[in-house]
């Protein structure tokens, strides 16, 4: 009788809590009620690779809005834009633009996907301080992870077998630099996989003959950046888009969302300087430069 | 009279129902804890048994077990598994290799060598290793072991073979001479051992020496590799395999050591002839659950055996990355997590099934093993 209760307690709950998850409840203004009830709600889904940042993002808003709740999902970008076009998130989070066939499906329901770019995902490529390389090609990069260049010296270097590191292939880092670098082609067996940007760092800067990626967040240095078709990567370089290894990142939001409403200024909360510091501190580069 | 009978008679009754009924509560609640971990287990073998299959029915056994090509997240996904087997399989060899002959040899020392003082002292010392949580050793492993490995790994492990190698050497030595001599007695014998003791231990140091200065021109390219594992996994198995093994040899008991005392066996002889294989069932389970300890080991394995998904070359080539299957399922499970129903959520699965099949057939085994030496203690 009592399990019986607790279930359409449950299921009472559960109901709320998905009509609250309609579109429109998130755009509602932040004077509209704080209690517990009518607490606002933001749903956002999408890319794995913004995840972290979306994440830290609403760590960083529901500890200044007590009043809001900000549920984060990381299914991908396809599915992100699916959940955007159905209309169970407030927030897609994208780490490529939408795609035509996305936008036609958003507009058969009389959606308008609205973009906005957040900040930029660079991959640096670095290598061991004592690496006399003063720089790469992108061909060469792929050719060094494709397992067809295997010694320092095809390019120049010394007499070493490279030790090609890269992310596990769980990780956002890993989504951007297959599509960005490997071209669709598969990454060599040898290659040796670690768990995360630090961990990358950590083996480069011990391991003379290594090479990785990572994030441009994690660059310091203990780890030397190689110039990639001769471009340095830096903030500059990538957000004029001379930089080859970065692509922006979206969150897109059904049409502009109201102004001062909790989505809106969840959205724009990277253009704050606080918003700078969570975006390099996740790893990416920010728009701004405070 | 007879009233105060019968009621005392009937409160008896009552109470002696009361109590058993008490005891079949009592019995029922202990049966509930006690089956509760069977139920875990079987609820286990349930849910993984369940998430494994979807793969086999989308991919087939035959890609799994028989390709090495292992790319889950590629737009057209290969799930070869065969180099991961391998992995899991060359790094536990690697670490039974270690850990086995130190461990039982760690034993053998604690408990027919060692004073009774000593032991107390040495015993609780190996069990902290176990203490250790395994991401602290996994640290070690990458951050202390690998760079080591890679700037001086030659030499390390020259270092190495050299300081558990001469002991080795010596003892072998030893317990040689002193088995190739038992034909004669007393002052021949002492002499005739003395000049094997040369003979022997030159030969031995020479063989050493070769050993060690190959192992010195080695040059170790990446720190995070099978054999850094294998030396990490095997450290953890240690205290398993000694204080198991132990165990083994104290259960031997007083009567079968003094009996071949008595038949006038040395102690080398007593140990070697008498005491190990009484033990035997009993060192060959621990060596089983080391076995166990060092194929489940995920944490180390994640951080620092390098995951790449390849067989080395050549195949017993310990210094080259390879991936295993407990470091595949805890790195992919995050994103494959996401896309439930997908044959790269469920290949992890079936890897997990076959580490369980692996683990529970390894525990039948040793039980098995635990079982017979039981019998022989007894006897």
């Amino acid at each position: 009788m009592k399990s019986r209760w607790m279930i359409a307690v449950v299921g009472a709950a559960m109901m709320v809590a998905s009509v609250s998850a309609s579109p429109r409840a998130g755009a509602q203004s932040p004077a509209a009620g704080t209690s517990a009830e009518t607490k606002a709600k933001i749903v956002i889904d999408g890319s794995t690779t913004v995840g972290p940042l979306a994440k830290a993002f609403a760590e960083y808003y529901m500890s200044n809005n007590p009043g809001v709740n900000i549920t984060v999902s990381e299914s991908g970008s396809g599915n992100g834009a699916k959940s955007l076009v159905n209309g169970v998130c407030d927030v897609a989070t994208l780490s490529r633009f939408m795609k035509p066939e996305e936008f036609k499906a958003a507009a058969d329901k009389g959606l308008l996907p609205v973009a906005h770019v957040i900040a930029f995902d660079g991959i640096a490529i670095v290598v061991h301080p004592a690496n006399p390389l003063s720089g790469l090609t992108l061909e060469q990069v792929r050719d060094i992870y494709l397992g067809k260049i295997t010694n320092w010296k095809q390019l120049g270097g010394p007499d070493q077998d490279i030790i090609a590191i890269s992310r596990d292939s769980n990780s956002g880092t890993y989504e951007t630099f297959e599509q960005m670098v490997m071209d669709k082609q598969k990454i060599a067996p040898r290659i040796e996989y670690v768990g995360s940007n630090g961990a990358i760092r950590q083996r480069v800067q011990s391991t003379p003959a290594a090479i990785g990626y990572v994030g441009f967040g994690f660059l310091d240095r203990t780890v030397k950046a190689l110039p990639v078709n001769d471009v340095h990567p830096d903030q500059q370089s990538v957000l004029s888009g001379r930089y080859p290894i970065a692509r922006p990142l979206f969150m897109f939001t059904n049409g502009y969302p109201a102004l001062g409403s909790h989505v809106q200024q969840f959205v724009t909360l990277y253009l704050s300087p606080k918003g700078q510091e969570i975006v390099e501190s996740i790893g990416f580069v920010p728009l701004t430069k405070y | 009279m007879s009233s105060g009978l019968a009621a005392s008679f009937l409160i008896s009754r009552s109470a002696g129902r009361r109590k058993r009924l008490a005891g079949l509560l009592g019995h029922a609640a202990l049966f509930l804890t006690a089956s509760s971990s069977a139920l875990a287990i079987l609820f286990i073998f349930y849910y993984i048994f369940r998430d494994a299959l979807p793969f086999f029915r989308q991919r087939g056994l035959r890609e799994f077990l028989f390709s090495t090509a292992w790319y889950p997240s590629s737009p057209e996904p290969a799930f070869g598994a065969l180099a991961i087997f391998y992995g899991s399989g060359l790094v536990t060899a690697g670490a039974v290799l270690f850990a086995v002959p130190l461990g039982v040899s760690a034993a053998i020392c604690l408990s027919d060598t060692l004073p009774f003082r000593a032991r107390q002292m040495v015993k609780p010392v190996i069990e902290i290793l176990a203490a250790i949580p395994s991401v602290a050793f996994g640290f070690l492993a990458l951050v202390v072991l690998a760079p080591h490995l890679q700037q001086h790994g030659g030499t390390m492990l020259a270092v190495v073979a050299g300081v558990l190698g001469l002991p080795v050497a010596a003892l072998g030595t030893w317990v040689a001479s002193d088995l190739c001599t038992t034909r004669w007695t007393g002052r021949t014998r002492q002499v005739l051992r003395g000049v094997a003791v040369l003979v022997l231990g030159a030969i031995a140091l020479l063989a050493l020496y070769h050993g060690v200065s190959f192992l010195k021109a080695l040059q170790i390219a990446s720190g995070t590799n099978a054999l850094n594992v294998a030396l990490v996994l095997g450290i953890m198995a240690l205290p398993t395999i000694v204080s198991v093994s132990e165990d083994a040899l104290q259960a031997v008991g007083r009567e079968l050591r003094e009996g071949a005392y008595a038949l006038g066996a040395t102690r080398a002889e007593t140990m070697l002839f008498v005491v190990i294989p009484a033990a035997r069932s009993g060192i060959a389970a621990a060596i089983i659950l080391g076995i166990m300890r060092a194929i489940g080991e995920t944490m180390v394995v994640w951080m620092a055996s390098g995951n790449a998904a390849q067989i080395p070359t050549p195949w017993y080539n310990l210094l080259q990355p390879v991936r295993t299957l407990t470091a595949t399922i805890a790195g992919d499970m995050g994103e494959a997590d996401h896309v439930t129903g997908s044959a790269r959520y469920h290949v992890l699965f079936a890897m997990a099934l076959c580490l369980v099949v692996i683990s529970y057939t390894l525990n039948l085994v040793s039980e098995h093993f635990v079982r017979r030496g039981g019998r022989v203690g007894r006897r």
